[in-house]
Order: structure tokens, then C-alpha cells, then sequence
């Protein structure tokens, strides 16, 4: 089926795409080309950008995005080429010929600095007040090609109102360049469709259907267009004075949980290269901060895995022992909200396939507010939960109205990656130095199943070590649970596990071929959801959706920028320290059996975990009134 | 002008579609027999569109705000253009603004109260060597002068 899946919409030709060297032939044959007089050897094809970045030549860039699709639009990279009466955009020019190209003459200085210039005439707003202070695109080449002072002038006056409407993206149109890099973030590679360029001209503005607020467009708060954005145009709605004030209230009890794949991230704020996990050091901040309790939500992704795990058994019990045909398989995945808003919206008739689980985030709100509460004593509503996650969407999905099933709001507050970085770094804490430390009692230890959740494949593999010793009595046969299909940046990936011999209450599984399918970025969601239509997933039984390319270690609030590289080595940080880690399965958790034991007596997909750790979803639509 | 219930329109994109094809590459087809039907593209009209063409609504918003001759707002029966560029402004479009104006009690940009005229002005429609020029709807008048635009509003009205 994979290879049915119709490709994206962008055109070829504007696609990112990477010429492999070959020995001869067209494409990919090596050619002899000069630049800044010197002699270089290029594979035929490839984009004059792509040439000087291998040859270590920088070459500035601002539209230019690794994961989208070419715009050529800011005209900041142009280079000059001989006998081309034009300067050329270096990313949008493809060498086909022996070309002879200066990157850093006169006068593609001068014109460099005069788009600069141009630019910064219509960007309106201080640095210092300015959310992407010290990691802004823009800020950075006014630096490097020492802009003093405003050639073409500087607009002294606010334009437009910003768009605060949306619980988890802000939107000032003041600081927008026209990169068009969220429009095609929005449009390629989520395949949502919130911003687009309208009007003409001078008059150009990226703007959302009928200049409407974010909050009445259909926008699924990925927030993958503030990863890319270059300026401080889009950012993610802080909730960090709220944290503050909670946590300067003595009658408030603060906890904080935080999601898998912000250890592997959050070091970036601080300076280290991509891929350092930094969970101990963390804890000990989010400590040194005032929380009063720091959870792990491994703790809950394991506990998602036996509820979403039990669910899928309970469905292939129902559709395959008791011939109940009204059972939607395959299921898919619900821990992703900006997936789940996107189901809501565009497919809302499929909503029978999702997984009832709340994500972990919710589950673990719940958890907190009653269990919690509980064992400690506490009242309640006293309570106040943080969330830190990878993700702009849980700040949509925490005030979700039917996110309150302990009474209380589950989660209060969500808080991104970046934004607990501010808060560490507004703590005066230097977090590489600081000594490790270990979660809380009682959820303190998870599963290595719990932290892969953080990448794209990880919650199919957790629940395939779980699903599988289950129904076998066996661990998965793959070497140290390394369940490889499961991993990697291909956009739909596909794999099968059979049973054999299995336990005798399972018999109706034996040697079933459990297929599974794992996508990620709501465009491949998309092609998913298309070849269910068309009917190609009969057969497969549970599928994997993140609303973010690469899962959450690629979520809209993870430090800034973003790439393909950096998206794996934050991956391979979250699997080596499963690989570390003494427990690797959810079900083997002591802190889950015990949780079984007292408070969900029930058990899994049982009445009070329905009441608490599930939920039901809205059929929204994608029309816009 | 009447605003379009919702199925009527349904109806009119269902056969547009039909006769010009769901590729891209018929959006603007569509979007003008739309306009020139309705005078104007609704919201629920561009949803439409954007349905069934399978793309999104703020990209058919964004053709429609590109394109000064559709428009997102109803307009008047008689949409009235006066070129604005170069050669009709030195051949006299000044006096021939004035008039429409006063005889239309409308600024530029204003659509009358009764929905029947509609004043703005436009950029060059080739009429150069015969300007002033204005278009109504879809027809040429060249040559203007205040009495001959007088003459031609009053067999409008």
C-alpha cells in the first residue's frame, strides 16, 4: 500500500530533495564548477546552496527551510554568476552548466544589504521585548552584515493588532518578513491550511481565511509554523507569570510533569549540541524552582499503554471472537492533541477508529487530582498542575471542556519546552552544571516504553512490548526490545508482529499477524486517513499518528530551529537512554501496578478508568462559519 | 443583490466543477463565473470551492484578494471602474471622477445603499489611446466627458 500513497502537493521541482554524487551519468554526475575563483567538483543537479553548504561556504538564507518545499522569496542568499546580467538566488539555482559564481562580491554584498534593509523598513518592534531575542533570523544578518542604521527608513507605528485569540499561537503580523515559511509549513507539510499569503503586492499580508482570528480558523495548534518562523511573528502563548504566581502562593501545591522528549531537548536552550539528554539535571531545576512535586510523564505514557493496549485487545476480542462488526479497526493512536484536532476537523466521520485514551498529559492530570490528592492528603483544588511538554497543542487540549473528569481542570497550565527554559534561565539556573536528581514519589520510576513515546514509532513499540508479552507470555523477538521497524524519519512506515503460541485465553489471536502502520506529520496523517477510505487498511490493526514530523521530539514547543538533523539526534537521545534504563515495559512499572492495585481496582480499560483516563471527542468539521 | 442560500451554491460549484474539472488549474474559471453570477464569492462559496477542488479555504481566499476583479463583498448590479493610470489621468480623469461622483452620491470604493451601483477605481485596461475610460460590468465606455458619463448613468438608473 505504501507505494498507492499519493505524494504531497508541492511540485516536484520546488521539493527539498538531496542529488546523491555518482560515478557519471546526468543527475548526479560530477561537473566542474568555480566559486569565488576557486575550483570545486558538485554533483550536476544540485542547488548552488546545496554546493557551497557542502564545500563549507556560507551562504545566508532566511525563507530557506530544510523540511519545506522552495519559496525563493526573501532574496537574501542571492549570489552572482558570470554571465547572468542578474544576481541569483542560490537557493532556487540548480547547476547545469560550469558556472563561475562569487557569493560574496560587491556587489552581492551591497544587494544583500539592501534586502536587509528592506526588510527591516517594515519590520516593526523591539528586540528586547521581542520573544526570539538572541535566536532570531533576522536579528542574526542585521549582526552579520552590519546594519547601523535604517537606509530605507523604519516603521515607528503598530500596524496590526495581535492575534492573542488562540490558546496555544500568537501571531504578530508586526514582525512578519513574508518569508512564507508557515504557509508552506501549514500547507506542504501539515497539510492544515491555516495562513496563506493574501492580497498583492505591497499589500501582501500572510493571513488566515477571511483575516479571521486564529481561534475561529480550522488550525490544529501544532505549532510547527513557530518552529520555522524566522522572526518573533508567531510564538506560543506563555503561561509562565501564572506558573510563577502558583508557585509563589504558599496555599498553592505546584506540581509539574514533564513529558519524554523535553530531556532530549531542552539542552539546546543552553547551548549544547542536539541529542544531550539532561533528565537529571532537569528535575533538580524544575526543584530549584519551587515546584513542590516533579513527575515523570513516563509514568503516565506507561499507564497509557496498558489502557490503550487493553483497549486494542478488547477490540480485536470483540471483532475477532465475538464477530461484532460495528468494532473499528484498525485504532488509532489518541495521544497526539494536534492529531486529534485534525481527525476532528477534517475526518470527523472516523472518529469510532481513535483510541478513547486521553493522552498521557490528561491522564496524569486526572491521576494527580484524585489518586494523588488522596494518598497526600490535599485538597484538590489546591492543586495546581503544570504541564511541560513539547508541544503547543496541549495548551489547547488542557482546556479541552471535557478535560476535567476528577472535577477539577485536569491540567492548568501547559508549558512548553522553551518557555520552562526561560523560566530556568529567570531562576539564574545554569542547567548543564547542575547535579542530577530523580522524580517524585509516588509515580518516581518508568518504563523505557514511557520515554520512547517522545519519538515518532515510540508509543507503537511500547505498546508492542506490552500487547505482545500478553497475549504470548513471551518479550517481542527483536533484539534488547529494539522493535527497529518502529523507528526512523520515513513519513508512513509499516511492519507486522505474529502470534505464536499463545496463551490459552488469547487463543482466538494464534498466529494472527498483527499489523501496524505509524505515521507522523498530519500530511502523512492525511495520506493514512485517504487509504482508509479507499479501504487499503483492512486488515491492519493499530496505527500510530504524531501531529508533528519526527513525534514530539520535532513539536512546536521544542527549542528552535528545527531540522531533519536535529530531529534525529534528539531521537536517538531518547533511545539510548530506554536502552539504559532497568525497567522497559509498561506493564512491568511497579509504580503502574501499584496504581492497579489501589486506586483503579478495576483494571485497565475497567469503570474508573473509563470515568478518568478516557474521553470522547467532538465531530468539529472543517467548515468555518 | 439577495445573498445566495447555502445549497443553491453547493449546487452552482457542484456544476462548475463538473465543467471546468477539480484541478487546481480550475479554480479561477470557477471563481469567475461564481462572481459574474453572484456579484460577489461568499464565504461559504470559497469553502466550497476549496472542498471540492481539495485544497484549503484560505488559499482560494488568497486568489480571490489577489484578483481585483473578484471580490469577498456583495456589490452593486453595476460595478463601475474608472481607470486610474497614467493616460486617463492626463486626458481628463479627474473632471470624469467628479461627476460620477456627485451623480452617483457615492465615494470611490462605495457600493450605493440599493445595491445598484457599485464606484471604485482600476488599473490600466488598455484603453490608452481612448481615455478616459471606464468599465461597467463588463462593457467599455471610452472617451469620457462629465455630460457623456451623465448620459450614461442616467440610462442606468
Amino acid at each position: 500500500m505504501a507505494d498507492k500513497i499519493v505524494e504531497g502537493r508541492a511540485p516536484v521541482s520546488q521539493k527539498p530533495h538531496t542529488v546523491e554524487s555518482k560515478e557519471n551519468g546526468d543527475i548526479g554526475g560530477l561537473i566542474e564548477i568555480e566559486i569565488n575563483g576557486r575550483p570545486y567538483s558538485v554533483p550536476f543537479g544540485i542547488t548552488i546552496l546545496e554546493a557551497c553548504k557542502r564545500n563549507n561556504i556560507h551562504i545566508p538564507t532566511l525563507c530557506y527551510h530544510e523540511d519545506l518545499c522552495l519559496a525563493g522569496a526573501c532574496r537574501v542568499c542571492v549570489v552572482e554568476i558570470e554571465g547572468i546580467r542578474t544576481l541569483q538566488a542560490a537557493c532556487a539555482y540548480p547547476i547545469t552548466g560550469k558556472i563561475k559564481v562569487w557569493t560574496t562580491s560587491e556587489r552581492v554584498r551591497k544587494a544583500r544589504r539592501h534586502i536587509l534593509d528592506l526588510l527591516l523598513s517594515e519590520h516593526y518592534g523591539e528586540c528586547y521585548s521581542c520573544v526570539r531575542n538572541n535566536n532570531c533570523e533576522l536579528q542574526t544578518l542585521a549582526k552579520e552584515y552590519g546594519v547601523d542604521f535604517y537606509r530605507f527608513g523604519h516603521i515607528k507605528e503598530k500596524r496590526y493588532e495581535v492575534d492573542r485569540s488562540s490558546y496555544a499561537i500568537v501571531r504578530d503580523m508586526d514582525k512578519c518578513v513574508l518569508c512564507k515559511r508557515c504557509v508552506r509549513t501549514c500547507i506542504d507539510l501539515q497539510e492544515v491550511g491555516v495562513l496563506e499569503a493574501t492580497r498583492r503586492g505591497y499589500a501582501t499580508l500572510i493571513s488566515t481565511f477571511m483575516d479571521k482570528p486564529m481561534l475561529d480558523v480550522i488550525c490544529i495548534n501544532c505549532g510547527q509554523c513557530i518552529n520555522r518562523c524566522p522572526t518573533g511573528a508567531l510564538r506560543a502563548k506563555d503561561p509562565s507569570d501564572d506558573i510563577w504566581r502558583a508557585i509563589d502562593d504558599p496555599t498553592k501545591h505546584v506540581v509539574i510533569q514533564t513529558a519524554p522528549s523535553i530531556r532530549a531537548a531542552i539542552g539546546e536552550e543552553f547551548g549544547l549540541p542536539p541529542g544531550n539528554s539532561m533528565t537529571g539535571q532537569m528535575v533538580t531545576a524544575l526543584r530549584m524552582i519551587g515546584f513542590d512535586r516533579v513527575f515523570d510523564t513516563n509514568f503516565a505514557a506507561d499507564l497509557t499503554i496498558m489502557e490503550e493496549g487493553t483497549e486494542l485487545l478488547l477490540r480485536l476480542k470483540r471483532k475477532l471472537l465475538f464477530g461484532d462488526e460495528t468494532v473499528k479497526l484498525p485504532q488509532f493512536t489518541s495521544c497526539s492533541p494536534g492529531w486529534i484536532k485534525f481527525i476532528e476537523h477534517f475526518y470527523p466521520e472516523y472518529l469510532e477508529y481513535l483510541s478513547t485514551c486521553k493522552s498521557p498529559q490528561q491522564m496524569f492530570g486526572a491521576v494527580i487530582k484524585t489518586f494523588y490528592a488522596q494518598e497526600m492528603g490535599l485538597d484538590p483544588s489546591n492543586i495546581i498542575t503544570v504541564a511541560v511538554m513539547p508541544c503547543t497543542a496541549k495548551k489547547f487540549e488542557c482546556n479541552r471542556p471535557e478535560m476535567n473528569s476528577s472535577g477539577f481542570k485536569d491540567i492548568d497550565y501547559g508549558l512548553t519546552t522553551r518557555e520552562l527554559a526561560q523560566m530556568i534561565k529567570e531562576a539564574g539556573i545554569y542547567l548543564p552544571e547542575l547535579p542530577k536528581s530523580h522524580f517524585d514519589e509516588p509515580f518516581g520510576d518508568a518504563s523505557g516504553a514511557g520515554l520512547i513515546f517522545g519519538a515518532t514509532g515510540g508509543v507503537m513499540e511500547a505498546a508492542l512490548r506490552t500487547v505482545y508479552e500478553i497475549v504470548t507470555g513471551r518479550p517481542v523477538p527483536f533484539e534488547n526490545l529494539a522493535i527497529t521497524p518502529c523507528r526512523g524519519m520515513d513519513g508512513v512506515r509499516q511492519a507486522s508482529v505474529v502470534l505464536n503460541d499463545v496463551k490459552d485465553e488469547w487463543k482466538f489471536l494464534e498466529g494472527i499477524e498483527l499489523k501496524f502502520m505509524i505515521a507522523h506529520g498530519t500530511a502523512n496523517a492525511k495520506k493514512v486517513m485517504e487509504a482508509l477510505i479507499r479501504g487499503e487498511l483492512e486488515g491492519y490493526h493499530f496505527v500510530e499518528i504524531m501531529a508533528c514530523p519526527g513525534g514530539c521530539i520535532g513539536g512546536g514547543g521544542q527549542p528552535i530551529p528545527t531540522s531533519p538533523e536535529i530531529r534525529k539526534k534528539r531521537a536517538e537521545a531518547i533511545y539510548k537512554e530506554d536502552a539504559e534504563l532497568p525497567i522497559r515495559k509498561s506493564h512491568e512499572n511497579p509504580h503502574i501496578k501499584y496504581i492497579y492495585e489501589k486506586f483503579l481496582v478495576d483494571g485497565p480499560c475497567g469503570h474508573i478508568s473509563h470515568k478518568l483516563l478516557h474521553t470522547h471527542y467532538t465531530k468539529r468539521g472543517k467548515y468555518i462559519v | 443583490m439577495i445573498f445566495p442560500d447555502k445549497n443553491v451554491l453547493v449546487n452552482e460549484v457542484d456544476t462548475l466543477v463538473r465543467k471546468y474539472g477539480n484541478g487546481r488549474e480550475s479554480l479561477l474559471p470557477i471563481l469567475q463565473d461564481i462572481q459574474r453570477k453572484f456579484g460577489f464569492i461568499s464565504d461559504f462559496a470559497m469553502q466550497e470551492v476549496a472542498h471540492q477542488l481539495n485544497i484549503h479555504p484560505v488559499e482560494v481566499y488568497g486568489v480571490v484578494t489577489f484578483y481585483s476583479f473578484l471580490s469577498t463583498e456583495p456589490k452593486g448590479k453595476y460595478v463601475i471602474r474608472l481607470c486610474k493610470t497614467i493616460s486617463c489621468e492626463l486626458a481628463g480623469k479627474d473632471a470624469v471622477a467628479n461627476t460620477l461622483e456627485r451623480e452617483l452620491n457615492l465615494k470611490f470604493g462605495e457600493t450605493s445603499m440599493d445595491r445598484k451601483f457599485t464606484l471604485e477605481y482600476c488599473h490600466c485596461i488598455g484603453m490608452c489611446d481612448q481615455g478616459p475610460a471606464m468599465l461597467i460590468n463588463e462593457s467599455v465606455y471610452t472617451k469620457l466627458t462629465p455630460s457623456k458619463v451623465i448620459e450614461i448613468i442616467e440610462s442606468l438608473k
